[in-house]
């Protein structure tokens, strides 16, 4: 993984002297006025921001240096479930950086972007087809924001109908951490429905919530224990004649590429993560992308612009009279849209469906070899993501998935998700990819699997890891008792 | 495409025979018939690479980039030159196919980044605690809305007219959800707010006033009387600046803000036509807990070795569900590293000439624009990088004759405010030079 230990890098302020720079400026090309004639003085800062002033050498080995104490797809599994960590291809991370797609202002003519609306009007199409739906927006930034555009569709939908008490959004006691609170950012309020003993939504306690305040059901599927709820027609069935409605939350869809789509299930609105199943990559925590789609019901709803074709050219479509308005400025993350157009077009529709066969090959290969070392709550065909418990090792010597996971890290692999979903206990939530060899699986199997014996025969070893990581483990609660948010110069004088 | 899939078919033969089943297709027979797609996906044959790469050439060539262009594009996002260094830092696998950094020990790279960005946007706005990212301006505004009246329990949230009408647009979808109320206060002849319909506007019991400053049309408001009759009325100040702007004008804290925002583009992230870009996010002491999305804090290991967490994660999805402050989960954080690259880059001299470059450049393209007979500035308000041309010719001559001379100008003001149809904006950057200016000038002049 990271290597050996490095020690700490240095803040860049802490490499700061006055006087350097690592930017090239020209100089003043017209005539010089004075501040003060232009801006008034009760506008102006009276001392320059505190940036620091390093070298261009410096700022690169700082930086550079950084980027080695940091784990990433491109050095290793990093089998993180719900967050799909694929290979990014490395050519579509070329063609995005083409000048053509980077160089375009957003307010510039419309005839003068044709090749940027085109791929985009494409991208709406081939999503449409992959999730069975009807149209599509590409304006949400990420997973999330798709999450929170759907519910707004969804609402508005049931208003314009004169339906205005549809105030529940109904979550599973598995879905993530979003899906409640996008509901509560659209001003609803959310009802959690236990999983029954397979892993599925309990059909009783789905009963028993439906009524007609009931806006729509939120629905992962495959769920995150990366089993497919069985019985979705009749979910959908149900909640279709409580007048709600179906939405899918797209962060697995990795598993149902060509294999099942959203809008058969009878699903009414969908979101992609373009950053995770189709390779965009993750950026540390984004850009993501987050593009709903939906039936032909709630189309009238969607944000503005859309992209449209009137048979010779494309052109950014306004006059929505029924949209929910805008969720961001301009047209959604473009330069992580163009990169999953790319992946799709090299895909094809048997890559695609390869890609979810493989996944979920991936998936149970490694759910079965681990079985017999964890305890696996729910044994049955797994879809792209598994979870096992680490309840057997916390009972028997007190080591907890936090330890494994961090005990990973000392064996240069990326632990899983960690204690999510939180209905299983000790949880490790853990989702390859369909990127990963029967060699890297079986070395991270293997892994875990010598770290199940550590945690018998030298638990303080597993207690007590990362043993070598950059740091050792961070201590959480002084960073929450203590909140340490930003740097400060040290005082004058002091030292 | 079977490059980024390993298995050969005797890898899945062996992985099957492991599994204990005969096929894939078993693994998927949970999947009932009846929701089971039985074609093949309607999508394009696959492409190789080099079909890929003449493919997307060719998407790109029929695009008109600002390559060929001279750029006085404005309207909230604009044409700086971004230096090496950014690209090639963003370029690191390590960070951009990392993700979340959940597991520290694994992702100092990226959190160290996010805390060294965090104090970045707190030495340029002044405020006390910023977060890790937005997706861009107008969802940080909008989401700014939503915490200034969830803490105080208020219902109304007003908005300059001068606001970007994007950020508006924005900022009005998100408070329809939640019942709120979005009033607007007119702009006056100077096109900053109108002062003497603001306190009409604010009524007793503001959640927050949103302010742009410069606006939408480049003009500097009067923040700091805006700020005392929305603090007066116990409500709250949210500023929204162009970053660059802060090299020579007043930090929001200094004018009391209680939050400062922006869009994040000018910091060395590319036009992209539109995204991904970045919102900064920052707030005074007072509400650092009700602050959106992920916060990188500074900790210790157990050898005492300083180290970085996300922190306070209570406020977040992942740990509070429908208790947390807001969704955002991804945010936009490769965007936030290239914004810190850039900043680091330009160091504390180098903000400051730049932002003086901008201004200067615009004051003198405002002088040339003032001497044409068909060309006047719109408005008399102080201004920073960016202002409003009136025309006597309509939008689209003025557009499309430019654009043929290689001018790129705008937006159109006609596509926002009725009002203002015969306006448009000139945008300026350290990159356009006098001799640009005085090309753009005469182009405008020779137009019929």
């Amino acid at each position: 993984m990271t290597g050996p230990a490095r020690g700490p890098e240095p803040l860049i302020f802490e490499l700061s002297s006055p006087g350097r720079t690592a930017f090239s400026l020209p100089e003043l090309d017209v005539p010089e006025r004075k501040l003060q004639e232009m801006l008034p003085a009760s506008a102006l800062r009276e001392a320059a921001p505190g940036l620091p002033e390093v070298s261009e050498v410096d700022l690169v080995r700082h930086f550079v240096r950084l980027s080695r104490l940091n784990y990433g797809v491109d050095l290793g599994i990093y089998p993180l479930g719900s967050c799909t960590m694929k290979y990014s291809p490395k050519i579509n991370e070329d063609l995005a950086r083409l000048p053509g797609f980077t160089e375009l202002h957003p307010y510039q003519p419309e005839d003068t972007v044709q090749g940027a609306l085109e791929l985009m009007y494409l991208t709406q199409r081939f999503l449409c087809e992959i999730g069975g739906v009807d149209a599509v927006s590409l304006q949400p930034a990420a997973g999330a924001h798709g999450e929170l555009t759907g519910l707004m569709l969804i609402k508005a939908y049931h208003t314009s109908r004169g339906d205005t008490r549809r105030n529940k959004i109904i979550i599973p006691d598995s879905s993530h951490g979003t899906n409640p609170a996008s509901a509560v950012v659209c001003g609803m309020q959310t009802v959690q429905v236990r999983s029954d003993r397979r892993g599925g939504v309990d059909l009783d306690a789905l009963r028993e919530v439906l009524d007609d305040q009931v806006s729509a059901l939120m629905l992962t599927n495959p769920n995150t224990l990366g089993l497919f709820d069985e019985n979705i027609h009749r979910i959908a069935e149900m909640v279709h004649q409580a007048g709600g409605m179906l939405y899918y939350d797209g962060a697995n869809a990795n598993a149902i590429l060509g294999i099942a789509r959203p809008g058969d299930a009878g699903f009414d609105v969908v979101h992609f993560n373009l950053h995770k199943t189709f390779s965009t990559p993750h950026g540390g925590g984004g850009p993501g992308s987050g593009p709903v789609g939906v039936k032909k019901a709630l189309e009238p709803f969607l944000p503005v612009p859309i992209v449209g074709f009137d048979g010779a050219r494309y052109y950014l479509d306004y006059d929505r009279p029924r949209s929910i308005g805008r969720v961001r400025s301009f047209y959604g993350n473009f330069g992580v849209v163009l990169k999953a157009y790319a992946y799709i077009r090299s895909m094809g529709p048997e890559g695609l469906l390869q890609v979810s066969k493989d996944a979920v090959l991936n998936a149970n290969y490694l759910m079965r070899r681990l079985q017999p070392y964890f305890d696996l709550p729910y044994d049955r065909h797994c879809k792209h993501e598994f979870v096992l418990s680490g309840r057997r090792q916390k009972a028997e010597s007190g080591v907890k998935t936090l330890d494994i996971s961090k005990r990973l890290l000392d064996y240069g692999v990326h632990p899983p998700t960690n204690y999510f979903p939180l209905i299983v206990e000790e949880c490790l939530m853990v989702e390859p990819t369909e990127s990963e060899s029967r060699e890297t699986l079986d070395a991270f199997a293997d892994a875990l699997i010598q770290i199940a014996r550590e945690a018998k025969d030298q638990p303080d070893l597993v207690k007590s890891a990362p043993h070598v990581t950059p740091v050792g483990r961070l201590d959480e609660v002084l960073a929450a008792r203590q909140p340490n948010l930003r740097w400060r110069p040290p005082a004058p004088g002091g030292s | 495409m079977m490059k980024y899939l390993p298995h050969t078919d005797r890898d899945r033969e062996a992985m099957l025979k492991t599994i204990g089943v005969k096929s894939v297709d078993e693994l998927f027979s949970d999947i009932p018939a009846q929701v089971r797609f039985n074609r093949a996906l309607d999508l394009p044959r696959p492409l190789s690479d080099p079909e890929l790469a003449r493919h997307m050439g060719e998407l790109a060539s029929r695009n008109r980039s600002l390559d060929g262009l001279t750029c006085f594009l404005g309207g909230g996002v604009y044409d700086h030159f971004v230096p090496s260094v950014v690209e090639h830092i963003v370029s690191r696998s390590e960070f951009y196919t990392a993700y979340t950094p959940y597991q520290a020990e694994a992702s100092q790279g990226v959190l160290q980044s996010i805390y060294e960005y965090q104090t970045l946007i707190c030495e340029l706005t002044g405020m006390d605690v910023s977060q890790a990212s937005m997706y861009d301006g107008a969802s940080a505004a909008a989401e700014a809305g939503l915490i200034c009246a969830a803490t105080l329990g208020r219902g109304r949230i007003v908005v300059p007219a001068s606001l970007h009408p994007e950020y508006r647009q924005t900022i009005k979808t998100y408070a329809w959800a939640h019942d709120l109320e979005v009033a607007e206060v007119p702009f006056g002849p100077q096109g900053t707010a109108d002062l003497s319909r603001l306190e009409a506007a604010l009524g007793p019991e503001p959640a927050c006033l949103i302010v742009q400053h410069p606006n939408f049309f480049g003009a500097l408001e009067p923040v700091e009387e805006m700020g005392r009759l929305v603090h007066a009325r116990g409500g709250l100040l949210v500023a929204a600046c162009d970053p660059i702007s802060l090299g020579v004008l007043k930090p929001p804290a200094a004018y009391g803000a209680d939050i400062a925002l922006g869009e994040g583009q000018p910091l060395g992230i590319r036009l992209s036509f539109g995204g991904p870009y970045l919102g900064f996010f920052a707030t005074s002491e007072k509400l650092v807990r009700r602050m959106p999305g992920r916060i990188a804090g500074a900790t210790l290991d157990h050898q005492g070795r300083r180290g970085f967490v996300l922190a306070l994660q209570t406020r977040e999805q992942h740990i509070r569900r429908e208790k947390a402050t807001s969704n955002i989960c991804s945010n936009e954080a490769l965007c936030a590293l290239a914004a810190t690259v850039y900043l680091c880059a330009l160091g504390r001299r180098g903000i400051v000439k730049l932002a003086g470059l901008c201004l200067q450049k615009a004051h003198y393209a405002r002088d040339q624009v003032a001497r044409l007979e068909r060309f006047k500035p719109a408005f008399d308000a102080p201004f920073f990088r960016e202002f409003a041309v009136r025309s006597t010719l309509p939008w689209e001559r003025v557009e499309s004759g430019l654009l043929q001379q290689g001018q790129a100008v705008g937006p159109s003001l006609g596509r926002f405010y009725p009002e203002l149809k015969d306006c448009f904006l000139l945008a300026f950057t350290e990159k356009r030079t006098r001799e640009e200016i005085d090309y753009l000038v005469g182009r405008m002049e020779g137009l019929i």
